[in-house]
């Protein structure tokens, strides 16, 4: 009995705890905040299993940026709008979490039974080894630019494909709303001309 | 490092994900349905470096990059879609988004 099992108890609770507030938060807002709290909860699980850095990327790009983009987007739509509460498919919403519990059930059966199989390497001693020799992050940056170079390289050949998506969305976007509509080249702007 | 079995681990990611799937199947609004799909990539992300220490290599915790980098892209992409829908309907509600429904 170590300190580890305390902290692993507080995140579960502070995790699970704060997912299914999301479910039930009725502002968009609430939820956002909830899944920041998740999101911290899970780097603290993450620290506990030796993937430090990951833990520090955790908290930087998904708790910091992804969710900033999120409350940006929902504070630009309007924050107080209320969420419909109708089911246009009728029996929807129970069928779908009578559903959802048979899929955790699955689930943790496969846990519960699979957990001990798959300890077929050198277990979690390898992994404290690897983390005191060359660090973490060296070992990451080792395997990173060695056996997944070519992965990597593809990733970056995504980013460019959703930087560029994204600008001609904006495009789209300014040709709709009103605001652009003297700014030069969008189609009103010629309809007015002709 | 700790020593709680890994499977506490799995069963953790287990409940995330199914609450994800729940999320997404009874929220309305498309901005809380994307972060339902963030939770559900974040329990898999958990997954992933449970089972990087179980097999004792890191390769476990190099997916999680581009599980990461598969999340950013995805994200920026769908809210600017969302934001075009949203700006034309003048909702955020996936219901309303139904004109290839016959």
């Amino acid at each position: 009995m170590s300190i580890d099992v305390a902290v692993f108890g507080v995140m579960f609770v502070v995790v699970l705890g704060s997912s299914i507030a999301m479910l039930f938060a009725r502002n968009a807002v609430h939820v956002a905040l909830f899944l920041v709290v998740t999101q911290i909860g899970l780097a603290v699980a993450f620290l506990l299993e030796g993937a430090y850095f990951i833990a520090a990327i955790q908290i930087i790009v998904y708790a910091g940026a992804i969710m900033v983009l999120f409350l940006f987007v929902i504070m630009l739509l309007g924050v107080d709008r209320r969420e419909a509460l109708n089911e246009p498919l009728r029996g929807q919403r129970p069928l779908a979490v009578g559903l959802a519990a048979l899929l955790a059930a699955e689930v943790l059966y496969v846990a519960y039974k699979g957990s001990d199989l798959i300890t077929t390497g050198g277990g979690s001693q390898a992994l404290q080894d690897l983390n005191a020799d060359p660090g973490n992050v060296k070992a990451l940056a080792r395997v990173v630019f060695s056996r997944y170079l070519l992965p990597f390289e593809v990733t970056s050949i995504l980013l460019v494909v959703a930087v560029v998506g994204v600008m001609v969305l904006a495009r789209q976007m300014s040709a709709i709303s009103p605001v652009s509509a003297r700014s030069g080249s969008s189609v009103a702007d010629k309809e007015e001309a002709a | 490092m700790t020593d709680v079995p890994p499977g506490y681990f799995l069963a953790l990611a287990g409940l995330m994900f199914t609450i994800g799937v729940i999320g997404v199947l009874v929220r309305r609004n498309a901005i809380v349905l994307f972060m339902f799909i963030e939770l559900m990539l974040n329990a898999v992300n958990l997954v992933f470096v449970t089972f990087a220490r179980m097999k004792g290599n890191i390769d476990g915790q190099v997916l999680v990059f581009f599980v990461l980098v598969v999340a950013a892209a995805e994200v920026v992409v769908g809210l600017a879609i969302i934001m075009l829908i949203a700006r034309r309907r003048a909702s955020a509600n996936v219901d309303d988004v139904r004109l290839l429904k016959w």
